[in-house]
């Protein structure tokens, strides 16, 4: 196959093409530049847009012996993913900009273009495999290596998608295995530190960067009740189920400790409130997409997984799809899901299909 | 065999000025020594200056050698604004073209961010072609504030040339020096410093095929510069660092044989130029080519395609061993658009869907045989992948 491996100057994506190679591949490296004003030199965490990680992926592509380029989506990367960041915290909801990359960036305007230009798919180093079920369908699993799955990420992918991704890293046991083969390749990635952070917010520090991008008014922090216990400086700057910082001067009643449980970024209000109230029964979101082949019979309520952090774990719950949404009830209540966020559901280790949450039923409290 | 068409990037070091310069490698000495190995390559780099004047025709004293173009510019562009206003404090614009090659632009640009300089771009038509009516407008209303003019001899991504003589004759009128960076230029087009009246410009030896990391700055024996490096006062005081005779003497004589063979190159580059053109209009009718209707260097073709990438065309004719460029500048492989056509008021589409090509001294036939052999498919290939917006 001709395949365009997406190399983003560190360990996994490089092990990755280098492994396209060695499968017989006709093996090209791109990398995508992302920023217009790339920093010189990665700082903190960040591993993917600076013109130092630019470098990394093309002394790794030569030392492959590919051919290497850097393809500038710096402006479909504003709209699509950053522009998206900002308007969702402006609407007061927690969004995941890595899945948004991947669903609108990497396998949607790189892949199109890959496709165009001659290639039959697009080879990165995340951590998932691509199986093929009984029938010959396509089906996206976890990866073995636990510790490092990445198929959450991936949950946005469709079945037109896998056709053409290629994962050669989905079989990895561990991430250290994956150092040890690039250091015996002779990659300077090697040792290169994981990226965590978000790669566009400098340091990690999403409210200082919202600061000049969204107006953050002063308004009301007020209890489940409507009743005003302080003012914040603007609510947009807070996520749900945050404890620190909320300055409230006087204790709650019951003497405990109170969160953030909804940000109305209408009324400017962040709502605080008991930690039990956090707890969520209920997750429903009207955008949601099939990875491969969708369940027979959406409609009643079956079995599956679900997962609503990139690293968090997975809980037992009924999924369905109802007036347009998929709904998803959990076994046990969870904590810690605000609108925005990405529920993926499992069957096993299969990645069933995802969506983005607009609404979640609090487990003791109703709440919008 | 890999085809090679991106001369105006730097063009492959010739193989009379290889073979001297590898000889000249081992040559002992620091020529500001006083023995008499310092002496030998003493001699050395003041043949290469007087080989230099000789072919542009400047005094000897007049070539300042440098590391290359980039340096060049920043000491006439930084060099002769600090002077003048160190002379007269109103003296605080400086007169150039937003289509400047970054090394004036972004001089200009920081002179204005860091020292409060002011710049005025002189205006230009969709072509390119300078508005010399606005050039002389500005320096008639402006004389006693302008600090220094420079305007480029020719541009390094269109092509275009610009009218240097008539230019300097505008500035010179009120005493105003006017700095031209001539790297696209010299080897293409007749360059005589002398006749331009020009008091400062820019070349470099790697586009005409003399090792990367030697230039030049003609400097007018009665201009003053104040120096942007300082040490050991080497080249008049305004570029110090030990002089590298080997480099300034394949610089020298890869200036010598560009200069000398300069109209029979442009004959021929002019007849490969047509040929290309005529092969592209075939595969691709919307082509612009740009600076078309104006006068341009005979060596550099640039295309404008609508609707498709000139990224995606760049990948796909070196995929198939066509090595061409985008024509942009670019910060580690990313090319963004070009500011240049993006001054000739193309939008952001249009800038980014170029190519330039560009021949140098051992150009041929073949090579746009070859081209035009990879070039309906790579064509195809980047219309169907269209442009990154949606």
């Amino acid at each position: 196959m001709k395949i365009l491996a997406a190399m983003s100057g560190g360990v996994d994506s490089a092990v990755a093409a280098a492994r396209a190679v060695e499968a017989g591949h006709e093996v090209i490296g791109v990398h995508l530049a992302l920023s217009r004003m790339p920093g010189t030199l990665r700082t903190g965490s960040r591993g993917c847009c600076t013109i130092e990680d630019s470098m990394d992926a093309q002394r790794a592509a030569n030392k492959i012996g590919i051919p290497f380029y850097v393809w500038d989506f710096s402006e479909r990367f504003k709209q699509d993913v950053v522009d998206d960041f900002i308007a969702e915290y402006s609407a007061g909801r927690t969004p995941n900009p890595c899945m948004r990359c991947n669903e609108r960036i990497k396998f949607a305007a790189l892949l199109e273009k890959a496709l165009a230009l001659g290639f039959d798919a697009l080879c990165t180093g995340h951590y998932a495999s691509i199986e093929k079920d009984t029938l010959g369908n396509l089906e996206l699993h976890r990866s073995l290596a636990m510790a490092k799955d990445q198929s959450y990420v991936l949950g946005v992918l469709t079945e037109e998608q896998l056709a053409h991704s290629y994962f050669p890293l989905g079989k990895a046991a561990n991430k250290q295995d994956i150092r040890q083969e690039a250091t015996d390749r002779g990659l300077s990635v090697a040792n290169k530190p994981d990226s965590y952070d978000i790669c566009f917010i400098p340091e990690g520090d999403t409210r200082n960067w919202l600061s000049d991008k969204i107006e953050f008014t002063p308004g009301s922090i007020v209890d489940t009740d409507g009743i005003e216990l302080a003012v914040h400086d603007g609510a947009l700057g807070y996520t749900v189920g945050q404890r620190k910082g909320l300055n409230i001067g006087r204790p709650a009643k019951d003497g405990k400790p109170r969160y953030v449980l909804e940000i109305r970024p209408k009324q400017n209000q962040v709502v605080v409130g008991p930690e039990q109230a956090l707890t969520i029964s209920e997750l429903s979101g009207q955008k949601y997409s099939w990875c491969g082949n969708a369940p027979a019979n959406q409609s009643a309520w079956f079995d599956a997984e679900v997962q609503v952090r990139a690293h968090g774990e997975s809980h037992r719950c009924l999924v369905k799809v109802a007036d347009g949404q998929m709904v998803i009830r959990l076994n046990s209540p969870i904590r810690g899901v605000s609108p925005g966020q990405t529920a993926v559901i499992y069957l096993g280790s299969r990645v069933l299909g995802q969506t983005t949450i607009d609404k979640t039923v609090s487990a003791v409290m109703e709440q919008v | 065999m890999p085809v090679y068409l991106d001369h105006a990037a730097t063009s492959p070091i010739r193989p009379s000025v290889l073979a001297r310069y590898t000889k000249m490698l081992e040559q002992i000495g620091n020529p500001a020594s006083v023995h008499s190995f310092g002496q030998s390559s003493r001699q050395i780099l003041e043949e290469a200056r007087e080989q230099i004047a000789h072919s542009i025709d400047c005094d000897r004293n007049e070539v300042i050698f440098t590391s290359g173009g980039t340096e060049s510019d920043n000491l006439a562009v930084k060099g002769l604004y600090w002077q003048r206003h160190a002379e007269d404090r109103n003296r605080t614009v400086i007169i150039s073209s937003s289509a400047e090659h970054a090394a004036v632009l972004d001089s200009v640009n920081w002179l204005v961010a860091e020292q409060g300089a002011e710049a005025y771009f002189v205006g230009m038509d969709q072509d390119g072609v300078l508005d010399l009516e606005d050039l002389e407008r500005v320096l008639a209303t402006r004389a006693h504030q302008i600090a220094l003019v420079s305007l480029m001899w020719a541009n390094n991504e269109i092509g275009i040339v610009h009218p240097i003589k008539g230019i300097t004759e505008l500035a010179n009128k009120y005493s105003i020096p006017v700095h031209s960076d001539a790297i696209a230029a010299l080897g293409h087009v007749p360059v005589n410093f002398r006749d331009s009246g020009l008091s400062a410009m820019t070349i470099t030896g790697h586009k005409l095929g003399s090792p990367v990391g030697v230039g030049a700055l003609i400097l007018s024996r009665k201009q003053k510069v104040t120096p942007v490096i300082h040490g050991g006062g080497q080249e008049r005081n305004l570029r110090s660092g030990t002089p590298d005779a080997a480099a300034a003497d394949a610089f020298a004589l890869a200036v010598k044989e560009a200069v000398t063979e300069q109209a029979v190159l442009a004959h021929k580059h002019g007849e490969l130029s047509e040929k290309l053109v005529y092969g592209v209009r075939l595969v691709a009718p919307d082509v612009k080519v740009s600076s078309e209707a104006a006068e341009t260097l005979p060596n550099n073709v640039h295309f404008r395609f609508p609707g498709c990438l000139g990224d995606s065309l760049l990948f796909l004719m070196d995929l198939n061993g066509v090595s061409i460029s985008t024509g942009s500048a670019c910060a580690a492989g990313v090319s963004s658009p070009s500011h240049v056509v993006l001054s000739l008021g193309a939008d952001a589409d249009e800038a980014m869907g170029t190519m330039r090509i560009s021949f140098g001294h051992n150009s041929t036939d073949s090579d746009v045989d070859a081209f035009l052999a990879s070039f309906p498919t790579a064509y195809e290939g980047a219309k169907r992948a269209g442009l990154t917006r949606r």
